[in-house]
């Protein structure tokens, strides 16, 4: 990092010398599959990998003369951008990747991780057998033995401890059908303890966006930034988490001369292109927002008419915002009154404008109501539900949004139905298993409607004495499938939540930094590594960030012992005795399900988010047709035979069957639109009424709608009211009649539990929207805070503004206590801010994603970047006696804990804060743990993570950890 | 015939590293060797830039000039390629070029570094096009199969250009036009004896 973003010089002696050490001592793989021509696996001493000097001859997997070449299309697994990966594929190895020009995301482009992508199916540091701790010692086992003994101990746990104290931890870096299975086997094992990144990524977007207006997701898309005039980064880094998504940005920016406004505690490589850039502290974002709409309602440069018809409480937002004047926003977050209300101005009247965040929003105990104050932003000023406008929330992972989407999360089974017996017998419907069987399999009925533990806490659910877990037992087992350790706060507790397992089982591409962290810990045995292919060595769908679909195709064959997660789930549910239902309606090829039925599954279960008309046949046309989307709108020409009048990757909600041939909805909300053209207004989610006020829109639908105004989602009793259920057919009525039978009456079944589509179908025959026509909500009246207000975070360096402030109350919340207000007191008390007087915040790095550990094991990225570091202010450094690229300790809040980073001592951050990137990991408290990880699959890059300075804090709607503020101190 | 240049558009660049990355992905580059690299100047502050840097394919080449082997030599296409195998290791042309872009294998302070390695526009070597050989000392030659320096073509916000001097300089012109002059197009003065006419 360091002399690389100085002089733009890499380190070229340190890492040479090991990675030269280490390589020649394995198997070159490449040169092994290109000289014998086969994908397949096994051990030979070919040719060695000598770094430093010119050694083309030995590795190389370049296109062979006269070799036919196969062009085969997947997605990045990086970001959630959906960068189309185009590989040339020769003899079954994957030996160059073209530019994806048809792309209508990327038209060609990549960063440094998507034109590297190759490397990480051919990194030798990648989990090639079936691993477990014996002794202490890492030993290669058999598929089978490692299945067998996985399986027999979860039973064992199972007897003793029951369901709930195995914790099923997933990924956003599965396809829709992984998660799907994962998500279906925690179901059918009897626990809500499943989750995945999302939690610590976006669960706050999702819980605060879908409770303003109905779905918790972007409402536009990276393309129709374009349109924008004004937008405003608020809590994102999109040069950095996005790249590609900055091609769209900038071009928008410079067609339209748009205002781009970076607010951030750090001067980013984003706000270097910036046309506005204000520096504001961690954690304040709601005042910021709430002293932009001071001088909107000051100005009266609302729009009224937009707030009229579509928004429900904007009075008491009014009455919430006149509390944050100019000189009070100035005192929470230190930007200054003038340049609040020149930035007001713009959003307000340089329209269409759109706010766009990421995690520098999500990743606050206040989360939630940050993003609801985001919104609430958009719907003062009428920017949503038109081009250019919106929330633009820029996801992370390549399938965060599809694994939110399906519900592997501790809230919800797939699709948001919820928990509820209702949500639980629609699944049963689908999955043709009796409810009563689903019932038997949990610890009650109780717990199979209560939301599980948020993985943010596992450790606290080891840890904690058993009578503060609300459920039969605390946590015994950890079955995790492609998540890192280190992304999750706290470490130096996760460190003694990983000794008090009695199992834990890691399935990904690489060992992680569970590995290295449970030999640390001190584990012995009962811990497996099972390795996993990535998405380039399987098939399946993924969502982008825009909520659009696109189909990867395999690349090429694992070339090692690594199982696809279909595999792996499949062999696990059949250990478990679990197969037959879970593969019901699924086909099975030898031991891997076939993805495309399980999407077809999906489709026939996933209708409150309409993931009912993409089917895999869809999906894989798009692909097929990249070219013929348009650039901005996405949308394919009428015309087109196969593709015609569908958006590009059809953007969920995509309603109906797949042959209703609903083009997908590429614009949240925008009710200038036909239903069938991707029109929806807000959706009648909440009531139709609250207090005497009605909750439906008023004199606002969707073009060709035939009801003109506000209308309830569609539910039988509704269709027959109007006289609609006459359209339904035979068929439709027929399954209608006998899911009705299940629920005690027809009027009950609706749009959302309707198995035939046909409430769906009539509904937009008659241009009307299936979720109803409503009122978007400003005052969230389920919420801790039903209107946001500023609240300091727990550890703040402002305790002055603590007592007026303050964090949430303590409460119980997701089975455990949350008891952040004591935490924030001790630390008032006893001066925590004195001892640790900088900011510590933390964010991303181009060249790595996540915890990091695959990114650090691809040679072409860690040589970008090889140390960690901690950015600090050049006065902070200089009354410390810090230089640049000095080795310091950085020191935290709790558990004594510290970290040996390099400082790169640079204005980017404030005076008073400091900043580490979160992908590193391999080091604890200035240890090198480079000895605990499997021979030969331990990252090129190691070192300390962010996270174990990070303290205590969660959000109470969602459970999401704070990594954006706590206090730290640095030491030369 | 097409003169081929370099152009990077220094208000588009965001330092993302994909120009490096699929670089080595193309010619499989060793560990030390940037054949390609992204400067920032100002970094952290505001004026902060980046651009990508390669060998600018100069007219009138100064690494040719010093050359004391006379190893270099320049296509019909306008992209200056050496000899590795005249190539001594000598050094003299990394002090000559502007731009930092000769690279070699050895960092010893004694003796030869090694063959000099540079970008070379996707063009290979004096070996026959597409051959074993070519690729085994300078990498993949696309431009022999009608395709552009990867490292452009996959540029995050197209910020890097290749091709063609009057096409891209075309491009830059519109984007000017459009948008102001902004940080310029950084080195093309130097490289190419001439500014972008706007």
């Amino acid at each position: 990092m360091l002399t690389k973003r100085k002089s733009g010089q890499t380190n070229r002696t340190k890492l040479q010398g090991m990675m030269g050490a280490v390589a020649s001592a394995h198997l070159d793989r490449r040169t092994f599959l290109r000289r014998s021509g086969l994908a397949a696996g096994g051990l030979a001493a070919f040719g060695s990998f000598q770094l430093g000097t010119i050694r083309k001859a030995s590795a190389i997997s370049h296109p062979e003369p006269g070799v036919p070449i196969e062009l085969r299309k997947s997605v990045c697994t990086h970001c959630s951008v959906g960068c189309t990966v185009t590989a040339e594929v020769q003899n079954g190895v994957w030996t160059g990747q073209e530019p994806s020009w048809d792309s209508p995301f990327n038209r060609g482009s990549h960063c440094a991780k998507g034109a590297s992508v190759r490397e990480l199916v051919h990194s030798d540091r990648r989990l090639k057998y079936p691993m477990k701790l014996v002794g202490g010692q890492w030993e290669r086992v058999s598929w089978e033995d490692a299945i067998n003994g996985i399986g027999d101990k979860l039973m064992e746990i199972r007897q003793k401890s029951g369901p709930e104290s195995v914790y099923w931890m997933g990924s956003a870096k599965f396809s829709n059908e992984g998660t799907y299975l994962f998500r279906k086997l925690a179901a059918l094992w009897g626990t809500n303890n499943q989750d995945h990144q999302a939690r610590i990524c976006h669960s706050t977007t999702v819980a605060g966006v879908a409770n303003t207006w109905g779905y918790g997701a972007m409402t536009n898309s990276f393309n129709d930034i374009r349109n924008a005039k004004t937008l405003i980064i608020l809590g994102g880094n999109p040069a950095e988490a996005h790249p590609v998504a900055m091609q769209h940005l900038l071009e928008g920016k410079e067609l339209n001369n748009s205002n781009f406004i970076v607010m951030d505690p750090r001067f980013t490589r984003t706000a270097a292109h910036a046309t506005e850039f204000a520096r504001i502290r961690s954690g304040t974002d709601i005042a910021i927002i709430w002293g932009l709409l001071w001088h909107i309602f000051e100005n009266g440069w609302e729009d009224k008419e937009f707030i009229a018809q579509r928004v429900y409480g904007m009075d008491e937002i009014r009455k919430e915002v006149a509390k944050y004047p100019p000189d009070e926003v100035e005192r929470i977050s230190g930007v200054p009154g003038e340049q609040m209300k020149r930035i007001a101005q713009m959003f307000a009247t340089q329209k269409p404008a759109t706010i766009i965040w990421c995690m520098g929003q999500t990743h606050h105990t206040v989360g939630t109501a940050n993003v609801r104050a985001s919104c609430i932003l958009c719907l003062a000023t009428g920017n949503v539900g038109k081009p250019g406008t919106g929330a633009n929330i820029f996801r992370g992972h390549d399938n965060v949004q599809g694994a939110t989407d399906i519900g592997l999360d501790v809230v919800t089974l797939p699709f948001y139905y919820g928990l509820t017996e209702g949500a639980w017998k629609h699944w049963s419907r689908v999955w043709e298993i009796p409810y009563d069987d689903l019932l038997a399999q949990f610890d009650s009925k109780e717990l199979m409607e209560a939301p599980g533990i948020p993985l943010t806490r596992w450790f606290d659910a080891v840890l904690l004495p058993k009578d503060d877990i609300a459920q039969r037992n605390s946590l015994r087992a950890m079955f995790v499938q492609g998540h890192a350790s280190n992304s999750i706060t706290r470490i130096p507790e996760s460190v003694k939540g990983l000794a008090g397992l009695e199992l834990l089982v890691v399935a990904d591409p690489h060992p992680t930094t569970w590995a290295s962290l449970a030999v640390k810990a001190g584990r012995k045995e009962d811990t497996y590594l099972l390795p996993v292919c990535t998405q380039f060595e399987t098939s399946g769908s993924r969502v982008a960030s825009n909520r659009a679909l696109q189909w990867g195709e395999q690349i090429v064959k694992p070339s090692f012992e690594q199982k696809d997660d279909y595999q792996v789930l499949y062999l696990l549910s059949k250990k478990l005795g679990l197969a037959d239902w879970m593969f019901k309606n699924i086909a099975v090829e030898g031991d891997r399900p076939v993805p495309e039925d399980v999407l077809r599954e999906m489709n026939r279960g996933g209708w409150s988010t309409g993931y009912c008309g993409q089917s895999p046949e869809r999906l894989k046309a798009h692909m097929r047709n990249q070219h013929k989307f348009d650039l901005v709108t996405l949308r394919a020409p009428k015309d087109d035979p196969e593709v015609g009048g569908d958006y590009y990757g059809l953007p969920w909600p995509c309603w109906g069957k797949p042959e209703l041939r609903h083009p997908g909805t590429a614009n949240l909300y925008s009710t200038g639109l036909h239903v069938m053209d991707g029109g929806s207004p807000f959706r009648a989610r909440f009531g139709v009424e609250r207090n005497g006020e009605t909750l439906l829109a008023e004199g606002s639908y969707t073009v060709g709608s035939e009801l003109t105004d506000g209308y309830p989602e569609f539910t039988m009793a509704v269709l027959k009211k109007l006289g609609w259920d006459k359209d339904l057919t035979a068929e439709e009525l027929g399954i209608i009649q006998t899911i009705g039978n299940d629920m005690g009456s027809i009027d009950k079944v609706s749009w959302s539990t309707d198995l035939s589509g046909g409430v769906q179908r009539v509904a937009l025959k008659h241009g009307c929207h299936p979720y109803g026509n409503g009122k978007a909500r400003a005052v969230a009246w389920n919420l801790p805070d039903p209107v946001p207000v500023h609240r300091e975070p727990i550890y703040t360096p402002r305790v002055d503004l603590v007592e007026k402030y303050p964090t949430y109350p303590d409460a119980k919340q997701f089975r455990l206590p949350n008891i952040g207000f004591t935490v924030q007191k001790a630390a008032v008390d006893k001066g925590i801010a004195k001892s640790f007087p900088l900011i510590l915040t933390s964010g991303r790095l181009v060249e790595f994603e996540g915890g990091g550990e695959e990114t650090r094991s691809n040679r072409w990225l860690a040589e970008l970047q090889q140390d960690m570091f901690v950015e600090i202010n050049p006065a902070d450094a200089s009354e410390r006696g810090i230089t640049d690229g000095a080795w310091v300790w950085v020191s935290g809040a709790e558990n004594n804990s510290k970290a040996r980073v390099k400082a790169l001592v640079t204005e980017r951050v404030g005076k008073g804060v400091a900043f580490m990137p979160f992908h590193f990991g391999g080091w604890l408290h200035g240890e090198d743990l480079r000895a605990n990880y499997p021979k030969g699959a331990d990252p090129y890059v190691l070192g300390e993570s962010a996270n174990s300075i990070t303290t205590y804090g969660y959000d109470p709607v969602t459970g999401m950890q704070e990594p954006k503020v706590t206090l730290c101190q640095i030491t030369a | 015939m097409a003169r081929m240049k370099f152009l990077c558009d220094a208000e588009r660049c965001i330092e993302c590293n994909a120009c490096v990355t699929a670089c080595k992905n193309e010619h499989d580059v060793p560990w030390g060797i940037n054949r390609r690299r992204v400067v920032t100047i100002n970094d952290g502050k505001p004026g902060e830039r980046s651009v990508s840097m390669a060998c600018m394919h100069c007219t009138d080449a100064p690494c040719a000039a010093v050359c004391p082997v006379n190893c270099f030599f320049t296509t019909a296409d306008g992209v200056v390629l050496h000899s590795k195998d005249l190539c001594i290791g000598c050094g003299y042309c990394f002090y000559a070029c502007p731009f930092g872009a000769p690279q070699y294998p050895r960092t010893s302070n004694f003796g030869s570094r090694g063959k000099m390695d540079k970008c070379t526009f996707c063009a290979g070597g004096p070996e026959p096009d597409s051959s074993e050989a070519e690729y085994r000392k300078y990498g993949a030659n696309r431009l022999a199969e009608g395709k552009l320096p990867l490292c452009a073509e996959m540029c995050s916000t197209k910020s890097l250009l290749a091709g063609d001097g009057e096409i891209i300089a075309e491009i830059y012109k519109e984007r000017v036009t459009q948008r102001g002059y902004g940080s310029g197009a950084w080195g093309w003065q130097t490289a190419y004896r001439e500014p972008v006419q706007v």
